[in-house]
């Protein structure tokens, strides 16, 4: 349509930053998008708290559409399980605010005292986005220190699975505890090893029988401490009769210890305990670099962290909130505009307009009637409605997909290149260390059998290879990161290497969900839809906003007797004529039905008379055709939905022939097409973004969960990713098969190393300075390699710069 | 040279010191944020007259 001019929008909101289209809110010679951000403004420059806008331009962020009610806070048995720590007097609370971006954030956050006395002391955490809030709880309840934070744009995510604790529970400080006492003796140890190492004249002999017996001491908590772990995981895994790197590795150290001890007290050299040391501090910073996390994304997600902390149920009249897991059956709950509905229950009273689109797919809000059973997780769009519970929450439709096999708690294990390669490698070291020693044993020399079995099992410790995934990987992990791929962790992304077999759902992820196309279908004059705009402003309904926005600037006309009904639509008088906006049945249509069209639709109707309707649509995501393109060469790829087959005909000719595009399926059949696919023998990568999709994403080899904002719910996954990454998947494949590549030949370049020092071992003529030479030499070379190595094929993709 | 003893000694006991120090540094937590606080000391102090320095600031 013509109409559709984006003139320009210099003014910018002070506070959010947004685009100002009408110019109403102003305050001390600031303009402001929405009341919400003049609001923020008012109460901070009321505080003298105006720094907050100096730091950064526009640090403020808008305001969510509804606002959360917080009574259930008052419940002591609610506020009890959120607070850390409570004494006679205070109160320590720590939340997890996804708002929190910028400087101004923290400074805020941490000068909420000016605003409130009662808070005594607050702390934020950026990465994590956490605020850790000290409150004299005499003066402050919970309830209002989660609602001022609610006012000023920063509401706290509250829900029942409680993200920020769960985060605690892990924790490296252990490992980190072991690396310091490594590093200390290997440092201590390498100083007092190196008078040997440079030659000592005959007076000086008798030092290095002191220096010897230090450096056995030093290797002492290192072996005993420090390297504890790798011994319980090689007995663990000889118990299971798999043989892990860890083998090895515990050989290694060992026979470093033994011999060490052996020539110190028998005073016939001077023992490797610089290369023990240096061996196990190197391995667990290789160990750390695997574990550190790059994000703070909770990938162990379930319904739990969707649905509400607390209900309203009410019991004769009286209307009170009670924590989700005290509902029973039988009870009747009260659920608002924009509240999910927590168990499957039967309508009683209220228009019934329920989004189901996170739980099972469908784009569009359905209608229900009284008495029509409603599954959990819909959210309602609309008026009050109340309820009767017929099933527990935990026994509900939706919950029971997290009772399938699935869903059992265990320990995902992938099989990663280094677990198949480690078995060998141990099987072989073995045998050459065994035979090296038979050999001498026959030559008549059991002092060096002993000395080349020994040395064996030293110079071919699996120190390097050990390093090599690690540091591939974990460099890999940071430029996915980078790209807004958000993978869980490093074993995945050998994961992401074997996949060859894509699944897609649709809405959500292949859709986006934020952005809309909006056409006109039927005819307007300028000043018609002036006059629609005037209606729309008045309203806080995304379909409003959107509306307003595809107009652009329009002649301002002031609207009168605006009336708004939920979840039906608005109307007012502009210049004498009466304008409706909304559902069909609001603006006097009965038939709905007409049009095969999908999105959502607005009619208007100026005095009483139909013009036509604007038709709201779900775009694909605009890279879509260019990523199924391109993966299609090297991908099966197919697509199920839990929606009408209304988008085949388009999707057909975006999809390759081969796919198969599967419509109307149910959460557990979407589970069960991945069994099937996998029970071709395919690795199959599941994309998915709702409660609908969590069973398939458990299922499948690896789960990516699509999100336009991170911070927001996704369900239980592998990896997220941001749907502005969403063209980057091609490279995103290449690049985990280029880090593939990497590690195998870091493991190459490793194995040479083991290769030449192994020549010299089984001759027995090795000496301890070779091997305090060799193995960190080695250590290096690998370090250096794979972090060089990982980057210039990152470049290669394009992966390197900063997408925003 | 048997002042060599004493000053291994020295180093040994002066290395756990750092050590120990370590140790408490990870114990109450002065890792865990390795981020904020470097923004945080870029906070200008508070301004006993907040007012006439907004002035100054719409004058400037």
């Amino acid at each position: 349509m013509a109409l559709e001019t984006k003139a320009s929008r210099n003014t910018r909101c002070f506070h959010c930053g947004d685009a100002v289209l009408h110019e109403v809110y102003e305050t001390d010679g600031h303009t402001f998008c929405c009341l919400g951000c003049q609001s923020v403004y008012r109460i901070l420059s009321g505080n003298n708290m105006h720094q907050y806008y100096r730091y950064n331009n526009h640090p403020g962020k808008k305001k969510a559409e509804h606002s959360e009610r917080y009574e259930y806070l008052d419940e002591a048995a609610i506020a009890d399980k959120l607070i850390d720590f409570k004494n006679d007097g205070l109160t320590v609370v720590t939340f997890y605010i996804p708002a929190i971006h910028c400087s101004s954030c923290i400074w805020l956050l941490e000068h909420l005292y000016k605003l409130n006395p009662a808070i005594v002391r607050s702390q934020t955490d950026f990465m994590k986005k956490h605020v850790n809030i000290t409150i004299k709880h005499q003066e402050l309840s919970i309830r209002g220190l989660v609602e001022l934070l609610d006012d000023l744009g920063y509401a706290p995510k509250i829900t029942l699975q409680d993200v920020v604790k769960a985060g605690r529970k892990f924790s490296q400080k252990g490992l980190i505890a072991k690396i310091a006492v490594a590093g200390f003796c290997f440092g201590n140890s390498m100083m007092l090893s190196f008078p040997e190492y440079f030659g000592m004249a005959a007076f000086e002999a008798k030092y290095s029988m002191f220096f010897g017996w230090m450096n056995f001491a030093f290797s002492l908590p290192v072996l005993l401490y420090s390297g504890r772990d790798y011994f319980t995981s090689a007995w663990q895994s000889l118990r299971h009769r798999r043989l892990n790197l860890d083998v090895p590795l515990a050989l290694g150290i060992a026979v470093l210890f033994i011999r060490t001890g052996w020539e110190v007290f028998t005073g016939s050299g001077p023992g490797f305990a610089d290369t023990l040391c240096g061996l196990v501090f190197f391995l667990l910073v290789g160990r750390w670099v695997q574990q550190r996390t790059y994000h703070h994304i909770s990938f162990e997600r379930d319904y739990r962290s969707y649905f509400p902390v607390a209900v309203t149920r009410i019991i004769e009249d009286n209307r009170k909130p009670v924590p989700l897991a005290d509902i029973r059956v039988g009870d009747r709950l009260l659920v608002r505009n924009g509240e999910i509905v927590p168990a499957d229950a039967i309508l009683l009273k209220g228009d019934a307009n329920i989004d189901f689109s996170f739980v099972t797919g469908e784009s569009e809000p359905v209608s229900k009637v009284l008495g029509e059973i409603i599954y959990a997780g819909g959210r309602q769009l609309g008026g009050a409605i109340e309820l009767e519970v017929v099933k527990a929450v935990s026994q509900s439709y939706l919950t029971q997909l997290w009772n399938n096999d699935a869903f059992k708690p265990y320990e995902r294990k992938f099989r990663t290149f280094s677990n198949v390669v480690s078995r060998y490698f141990t099987v072989a070291l073995l045998t050459i260390a065994i035979s090296a020693m038979a050999y001498w044993f026959f030559q008549g020399d059991p002092v060096k059998a002993w000395g080349a079995f020994t040395a064996v099992l030293i110079i071919g410790c699996p120190c390097a290879l050990a390093l090599s995934g690690p540091f591939t990987l974990s460099a890999a992990l940071s430029i996915f990161d980078r790209n807004h791929f958000y993978i869980k962790n490093t074993a995945a992304i050998e994961q992401l290497a074997a996949i060859d077999c894509l699944v897609f759902d649709k809405t959500g992820t292949i859709s986006s969900p934020n952005a809309s196309r909006i056409h006109f279908d039927g005819e307007l004059t300028p000043t018609e839809l002036a006059m629609v705009v005037a209606v729309a402003q008045n309203s806080s309904h995304p379909l409003s906003r959107e509306l307003v926005n595809w107009a652009g600037v329009v002649t301002p006309m002031g609207a009168v007797d605006f009336r708004e009904v939920t979840g039906k639509g608005i109307e007012a008088t502009v210049s004498g004529r009466n304008v409706r906006l909304g559902s069909g049945m609001f603006v006097g249509i009965t038939d709905t039905t007409s049009g095969t069209a999908r999105g959502s639709r607005v009619y208007v109707a100026i005095d009483g008379e139909v013009r036509g309707c604007f038709v709201a649509t779900q775009p694909w995501r605009p890279q879509l055709k260019a990523v199924i393109d391109s993966l299609g060469n090297d991908y099966a790829l197919n697509l199920i939905s839990g929606d009408h087959d209304k988008d085949r005909e388009e999707l057909r000719a975006v999809f390759p022939g081969t796919s198969e595009l599967l419509f109307n399926r149910l959460p557990i059949e979407k589970l069960e097409y991945i069994r099937s696919l996998q029970a071709q023998g395919g690795a199959v990568c599941m994309f998915g973004d709702g409660l609908n999709d969590a069973g398939a994403l458990k299922q499948a080899n690896l789960g990516v969960a699509v999100s336009d904002d991170i911070n927001n719910f996704s369900p239980g996954c592998d990896a997220v990713l941001d749907g502005r990454s969403f063209g980057l998947l091609p490279r995103f494949f290449g690049f985990a098969k280029d880090v593939r590549k990497v590690i195998h030949m870091s493991f190459g370049i490793s194995l040479v190393y083991n290769a030449v020092g192994l020549s010299f071992a089984v001759m027995g003529t090795m000496s301890p300075l070779f091997a305090a030479i060799l193995m960190p030499l080695s250590t290096v070379t690998i370090i250096g390699f794979t972090t060089v190595a990982t980057r210039i094929f990152a470049t290669k993709r394009q992966l390197t710069h900063n997408v925003s | 040279m048997s002042a060599i003893f004493f000053l291994i000694g020295c180093s040994v006991f002066i290395a756990l010191i750092f050590l120990a120090a370590f140790f408490w540094a990870n114990k109450t937590g002065q890792h865990d944020d390795t981020y904020t606080p470097s923004i945080r000391m870029l906070f200008d102090d508070e301004v006993e007259n907040a007012e006439a320095e907004e002035g100054q600031d719409r004058a400037t």
